[in-house]
């Protein structure tokens, strides 16, 4: 069977004709667009998500790649005659980069690797595929929901990637599309806004089905507490889309209002544009917009992580062969973890002039939030005590993410104290504390979540030199693109110039690190091409292993076949005798077992 | 493997999987709509003046069509209990008449709107006028979709009560916990808007 | 459903009627009451009594939420927090800020 654009190795082909027959599909096999293209499970819907959001993170990155030529070399023509030519004079002239045209790089990157990118990775793609094999289910509790989900979310991408054809291009005001700025932007912003509307909804419909799968769809013998951990994060986490999302939602309305029918939600009285006073009602608060995009945007943050975390907990159990340490203090970590980043937002808004009473009560709930996630870091670190450790690739990538995510989680310390952020508010060192938690963090988890489920996806491994080199490559390259920005931070070098902070007396002394980030990034890029190469070449010529190749004691890996069977994912439906981590139990032959394997009596 | 506890009730949650997901669908929405309200206190707030909702606003229109909307929750549940109570006719009666009282009130709604826009007060005109457009206008727009569904189940869908009874119950069980949301955010929006 | 249950189901029926009846009521009032033009702070007070009033009649009857598991109160607690948080957060902010 071919391997078509969704990745999606068709079990279908080999038991299409032993389905079960149960319902609707009776004996023959579905068509192509409904097999592969406006498929109701969550197999199929998980590669979709999984090939899409990779190709968005490619978009993101290569956005980013252009930046970083400005930011390494400021008013130098563009190397890549072709690219300069093919976007024109009015974003590149002579190859030259207008600073219009870097903001536009600027929020659509930002925009696009969070909500494009790695949201729909994380909880689409993984989330779908991997969370109902997990729990013992036939499929997710809704299905045409579930494809619905995908569909919308692809529209909102191509109305968000749309808005570059614009006059004026893309939308250019951050991702954070502050008011009044975002509401006298060109016509890109407008689409951005259409666009977040449509992720929105799918993410709303997709964490009502996730709920519902995990609490109504659990197998027998599965209780709460001997839930992966990896479904544990993705229930936290569809809880914080359904919740948080929807004041956001609110928000786009508004600035869309704002934007199109010249109301003033977001716009003062008598603001002035180039000397010319708005005719506008006025009346409106920035400040309003700010608050309800953080009340989304601070969870969101957490939605980054969660899944990543759930995804490097199940790798390292598996790795060191032993049961995670401290699962009960993981789990009550989550939860509360989930709790506190409703009410943490303020700290992206310190200099906004608040009263201190307000500031101390949002400094006080960041502390507070550190604690559960130094809670599941230091949790995970001392799952390798005593363990039997497997370097393999996917154990790699999953070990370099707690390094990577107690850089980042570190460095947030001083913005989420009041009077440390105000020098750091808005300056590089911003930007590397964020990226080192999504970058050097989440994404080398779902990376390490790509090699280690590939086997159960496609009944194959990746190949391990090339998963090394990618490896090694990209965590060296990452450090090299992210360490940085904190001392061009600490001197204060302002995020989102476009120069790179050449025109200030202050960056003079850290300039000269624009170039080297940008080799970095560079390199970075030049170091996923084994990934991409691994990725396609593995669906055909990789090893064939067996449907449990690392030898894992969960259900997706014990009780069904690589890849599961199409329809209904197990032959029949598993009983749940144990907790998620029974490896090397004393006295037992393996050093696994099996969640579904049943106590001797 | 057929997907469980699509119509009987899984026993340690006691729902059947729709039910907890309209819950949790009505749950975000009332995040939805509190955003919308947290604007409008905070926009309010901050204003220097703020006009009584009855100085500008049709009190009676908006009276007549809350006692509509409470009207066709009635409706909406009996058309359920109709169901429970195997009475089919019954069902397409009051969900027929549940679809109609939806009709009625975006009627109105029309009326209050278009005399708005004849005498120019546009949602442009004002904050207060801004955020009267918008906050109803959503809700409308949750009416409407709620017209088509109920439309669907009263006309088409309402084949699904030969093949599976119990089903079909629940789908208008599902489908009334929506439509009461929809009356539920009315109940607070009129007064909010109109009286204050 | 069996029909042992249509005897409950009339009794709901009543139910029905009854808070039908109590929320047309409590509508007149609402009405009435915004026509004696109370101070801001008090007409907001009783407004928003009076809409709670209602709203719970049709959450706990018509939804049926009186009778419901615990997962769905659960759920709802939970945003009943965050909305909490939502709505009076933002004003909090205000008033320090001035």
């Amino acid at each position: 069977m071919a391997h078509d654009s969704t990745h999606h190795q068709s079990g279908a082909v080999k038991t299409g004709a032993h389905d079960h027959g149960v319902h609707h599909d009776g004996h023959h096999e579905l068509r192509f667009w409904k097999k592969y293209v406006f498929s109701t499970d969550h197999k199929v819907i998980g590669a979709q998500y999984c090939l899409t959001a990779l190709v968005f993170l490619l978009f993101g990155f290569s956005l980013m790649m252009v930046m970083r030529w400005q930011l390494a070399y400021p008013g130098e023509a563009f190397p890549l005659k072709w690219l300069a030519e093919l976007l024109g004079a009015d974003k590149m002239p002579e190859g030259i980069m207008l600073p219009e045209f870097y903001n536009q790089l600027g929020a659509m990157h930002g925009t696009i690797m969070v909500f494009l990118g790695v949201v729909p990775l994380a909880v689409g793609a993984f989330g779908n595929y991997v969370m109902p094999l997990q729990i013992g289910a036939p499929d997710m509790a809704f299905p045409k929901l579930n494809m619905a989900s995908y569909w919308v979310y692809f529209c909102g991408g191509v109305v968000m990637l749309a808005s570059f054809f614009m006059p004026g291009g893309a939308a250019n005001s951050g991702w954070t599309s502050y008011a009044p700025l975002s509401v006298i932007a060109t016509v890109g912003q407008t689409y951005w806004l259409i666009g977040m509307v449509f992720l929105i909804t799918s993410s709303l419909l997709g964490s009502v089905n996730f709920i519902v799968t995990i609490v109504q769809l659990r197998a027998n013998g599965l209780t709460y507490m001997r839930l992966p951990f990896f479904v544990w994060a993705q229930f936290v986490t569809s809880f914080l889309l359904l919740l948080a999302f929807p004041p956001l939602e609110a928000a786009g309305i508004l600035q869309l209002m704002d934007r199109v029918a010249g109301t003033s939600f977001f716009m003062p009285s008598g603001l002035v544009v180039s000397g010319v006073p708005l005719t506008n009602s006025g009346g409106g608060s920035p400040l309003l917009w700010q608050h309800l995009f953080w009340f989304l945007a601070h969870p969101e943050v957490y939605v980054l992580i969660l899944p990543a975390m759930g995804i490097v907990a199940e790798i390292i159990a598996n790795n060191t062969r032993k049961p995670l340490w401290g699962y009960k203090s993981l789990v009550y970590a989550l939860i509360f973890l989930g709790f506190m980043s409703f009410i943490v937002w303020a700290h992206h808004m310190f200099l906004t002039g608040m009263g201190t009473a307000i500031s101390s009560f949002f400094q006080t709930t960041t502390m507070i939030i550190s604690i559960p996630s130094v809670v599941i870091l230091t949790a995970l670190f001392l799952s390798l005590w005593g363990g039997s450790i497997r370097f393999t690739t996917p154990m790699l990538f999953a070990l370099a993410f707690l390094p990577m995510f107690g850089i980042g989680g570190l460095t947030g310390l001083p913005l989420g104290l009041n009077i440390s952020d105000i020098p750091l508010h808005d300056t590089y060192y911003v930007i590397g504390h964020f990226h080192y938690v999504v970058a050097p963090g989440t994404l080398l988890a779902l990376f390490a979540g790509i090699y280690y489920w590939y086997p159960k996806v496609s009944g194959r491994k990746m190949n391990d030199f090339l998963g090394k080199l990618h490896f090694w490559s990209s965590f060296i390259c990452l450090n090299g693109v992210f360490m940085p920005m904190f001392i061009q931070g600490l001197a204060g070098v302002s995020r989102r110039l476009y120069d790179g902070g050449e025109q200030y007396a202050h960056a003079q002394g850290v300039l000269q690190w624009n170039e080297f980030m940008s080799i970095s990034a560079w390199m970075l890029g030049l170091a996923q091409i084994p990934f991409i190469i691994n990725f396609f070449w593995s669906m055909k010529k990789g090893e064939r292993v067996s449907s449990n190749p690392w030898e894992a004691t969960t259900l997706e890996w014990a009780a069904t076949t690589s890849p599961p069977l199409a329809h209904g994912n197990f032959e029949k439906a598993p009983e749940v005798h144990r907790g998620p981590y029974d490896y090397s139990v004393p006295g037992h032959p393996t050093d696994f077992t099996p969640q579904n394997q049943p106590s001797k009596a | 493997m057929d997907i469980p506890y699509t119509s009987t009730a899984r026993p340690d949650s006691g729902l059947y999987n729709a039910k907890l997901g309209v819950w949790l669908f009505l749950a975000s929405e009332v995040m939805l709509f509190g955003a919308l309200f947290s604007s409008y206190i905070l926009l309010r707030v901050g204003a220097p003046t703020w006009p009584h909702g009855y100085e500008i606003l049709n009190v009676p229109l908006a009276t007549t069509n809350t006692v509509v909307l409470i009207g066709s929750s009635v409706t909406m549940v009996m058309a359920w209990a109709s169901l429970m109570m195997k009475g089919f006719k019954k069902y397409r009666l009051y969900m027929g008449l549940t679809v109609l009282a939806g009709l009625i009130f975006l009627v109105i709604k029309s009326f209050e709107y278009s005399a708005k826009f004849e005498h120019h007060l546009y949602p442009s005109q004002s904050t207060f006028m801004a955020i009267y457009f918008t906050i109803t206008g959503l809700h409308g727009l949750h009416v409407i979709g709620g017209i088509i569904l109920n439309g669907y189940l009263w006309g088409p869908g309402s084949k699904m009560w030969q093949t599976d009874p119990k089903r079909f119950t629940n789908r208008i069980e599902v489908a009334g916990l929506y439509w009461h949301f929809v009356d539920l955010v009315w109940i607070f929006l009129f007064p909010v808007l109109y009286l204050l | 459903m069996d029909s042992a249950h249509s005897e409950d189901i009339k009794k709901h029926i009543r139910g029905y009627i009854f808070v039908f009846i109590s929320l047309m009521v409590l509508t007149v009032v609402t009405v009435a009451i915004s026509y004696l033009h109370l101070s801001v702070g008090a007409a907001i007070t009783v407004a928003l009594i009076v809409a709670t009033v209602k709203a719970s009649l049709v959450a706990c009857y018509f939804m049926h939420l009186i009778s419901e598991k615990k997962l769905i109160y659960l759920s709802l607690i939970i945003t009943a927090v965050f909305f909490v948080v939502l709505m009076f957060l933002p004003v909090f902010f205000y008033l320090n800020n001035h």
